[in-house]
């Protein structure tokens, strides 16, 4: 699927798109333009470059709201997943009070950890964790019994990007919502790999990153319900999310300007509002079935390989050990071969002592990866199992 | 690097059959040293009378690299006085192993070097 796309694919297979996925011609294509006929700063100048700046700013917003089934005003500008989550745990926190429980999962990453234990340590917030089942899932039962009227936030991965696991998000937001509490869903993983609608997942608020979705790096997206955001602080403070300052006093802009204060990733933006254009021009749906058949060739590949994640219920994400030999080795000797993979904790420390290892080796999978990567990947295995016999 | 030269058989052999791999019954120093990314781990024992090393071990898990290049150096220091050891460097380790350490895999490779001087700081238990 649509391969050649992408220019930096000729020479690699690349299985590393839980990290950072590949950007298509159309992409960079879009970003020299910004910067060759387009750039100036936004909501600012009177003077045409400046106008068109700003248009094409806004246009993405537009664009990202279509994406993911929301309003243009939910839509917030950031650097990505770890700062809409930050802005979340700032904001949000603000409002918490000591006993209040946020409930996470033990499978989040760092990301959707970090951030909350501080304000735990902060403001007395008692932080509580959603165990795994046998099978890699979540462990529903206990998420009902763990979620309770004192719970005010749930904050959970939709797609692990070390299990695969695709998690029952709506069932969650059934849960918090009875008891009055909110939803986060980190979207990280699921943007690229399946139709996202924030009202379908009965969220509160959904945070992604734009380079995970074939845009660029350094840009990400914050939805939030529109009377939720309005009832928020800002997180950070500066130029462009005011509306009026004097020496001692400042008013805030509207939404979601009043979320984006300084200048922001303007080229990051349109570059990104491409990236969703492409990929809504190949379908989500077909991503997502073309995706689908490459898990179920990878399943059947798997012998000298022990997966860590689920058998179903999964997204093209695989975590896998090979008896006495270390991820780097593996990885290593994978690069040998042309394949990168990545080896280690990926950002989920907690996960992995949960699971009692150290590591373990990902390959993870993108729209335009094929089933003759996978044959190459299995190559590449092959070599490692004789390198270390 | 289009070859594993990384892999020969010597550093391989030291992965798979470690020479020194104990926790030795006496010893006057000793400390851990861990890569946090990859999850390489090393402690090391050693046992030194009159500033000279009478006895070596260590213990680990890691990547082949890490648990080469520790088994390699330990089988060095029998007989070398704590001056010699303090001044042993990155490109000692790199002779030792004899392949081309990548910019990625330094830590790896180092991790033996660190955990070793980081025991010589340490005052004698």
């Amino acid at each position: 699927m649509r391969k050649q796309d992408f220019p930096i694919l000729n020479n690699v297979v690349y299985l590393d798109s839980a990290a950072t996925t590949q950007k298509p011609q159309v992409v960079i294509d879009r970003l020299t333009k910004y910067y060759q006929e387009e750039n100036a700063n936004v909501h600012r100048g009177i003077y045409t470059l400046s106008q068109i700046a700003t248009m094409e700013y806004e246009k993405v917003r537009e664009i990202i709201a279509g994406f993911i089934g929301a309003k243009e005003k939910e839509i917030v500008f950031t650097k990505g997943t770890t700062e809409g989550l930050n802005l979340l745990a700032r904001s949000l926190g603000e409002t918490l009070q000591q006993g209040d429980e946020i409930v996470l999962t033990v499978m989040e990453h760092h990301a959707n950890i970090v951030p909350w234990q501080q304000l735990a340590k902060e403001r007395g917030v008692i932080l509580k964790f959603i165990p795994l089942t046998s099978d890699y899932n979540l462990d529903m039962k206990k998420a009902e019994e763990l979620i309770t009227e004192k719970t005010k936030i749930v904050s959970v991965v939709h797609m692990s990007n070390v299990l695969g696991t695709i998690n029952d998000v709506k069932k969650i937001a059934d849960m918090i919502h009875k008891k009055n509490g909110l939803l986060i869903v980190d979207g990280a993983q699921s943007i690229a790999h399946m139709p996202i609608n924030v009202h379908e997942l009965d969220c509160d608020f959904f945070v992604f990153s734009g380079h995970k979705v074939y845009g660029p790096t350094g840009i990400g997206v914050l939805y939030g319900r529109k009377e939720l955001l309005e009832g928020m602080k800002p997180y950070q403070y500066g130029g462009d999310m005011i509306r009026e300052v004097s020496l001692n006093e400042a008013s805030w802009n509207d939404l979601p300007w009043k979320f984006e204060a300084g200048t922001p990733n303007i080229s990051g933006v349109v570059g990104l509002g491409k990236a969703i254009e492409y990929v809504q021009s190949v379908g989500m749906e077909n991503i997502e079935k073309h995706e689908s058949e490459l898990i179920n060739y990878f399943m059947k590949k798997i012998e000298e390989i022990t997966i860590i994640g689920p058998e179903n219920n999964r997204g093209a994400v695989f975590s896998f050990i090979m008896e006495g030999i270390h991820p780097h080795d593996v990885s290593e000797i994978l690069n040998a071969s042309n394949v990168a993979v990545r080896g280690g904790h990926h950002c989920a420390m907690p996960l992995m002592k949960e699971l009692g290892l150290t590591g373990t080796t990902r390959a993870s999978f993108g729209m335009y990866n094929t089933t003759e990567d996978i044959d190459k990947l299995f190559e590449g295995l092959q070599k490692v199992t004789e390198v270390f016999k | 690097m289009s070859d594993l030269e990384l892999y020969q058989e010597n550093v391989l052999d030291y992965y798979k059959n470690p020479r020194n791999k104990c926790e030795i019954e006496e010893y006057t120093h000793t400390a851990r040293e861990l890569n946090p990314l990859c999850g390489d781990e090393l402690t090391i024992y050693l046992n030194v009378k009159e500033g000279i090393v009478q006895e070596v071990g260590f213990q680990g898990t890691g990547c082949a690299i890490s648990q080469a290049a520790i088994s390699m150096l330990t089988e060095k220091l029998v007989g070398m006085n704590v001056v010699d050891m303090k001044k042993i460097g990155k490109e000692d380790i790199y002779g030792m192993l004899g392949i081309p350490v990548s910019y990625t895999r330094e830590k790896c490779a180092l991790l033996s070097k660190k955990v070793l001087h980081k025991s010589l700081e340490v005052p004698q238990c």
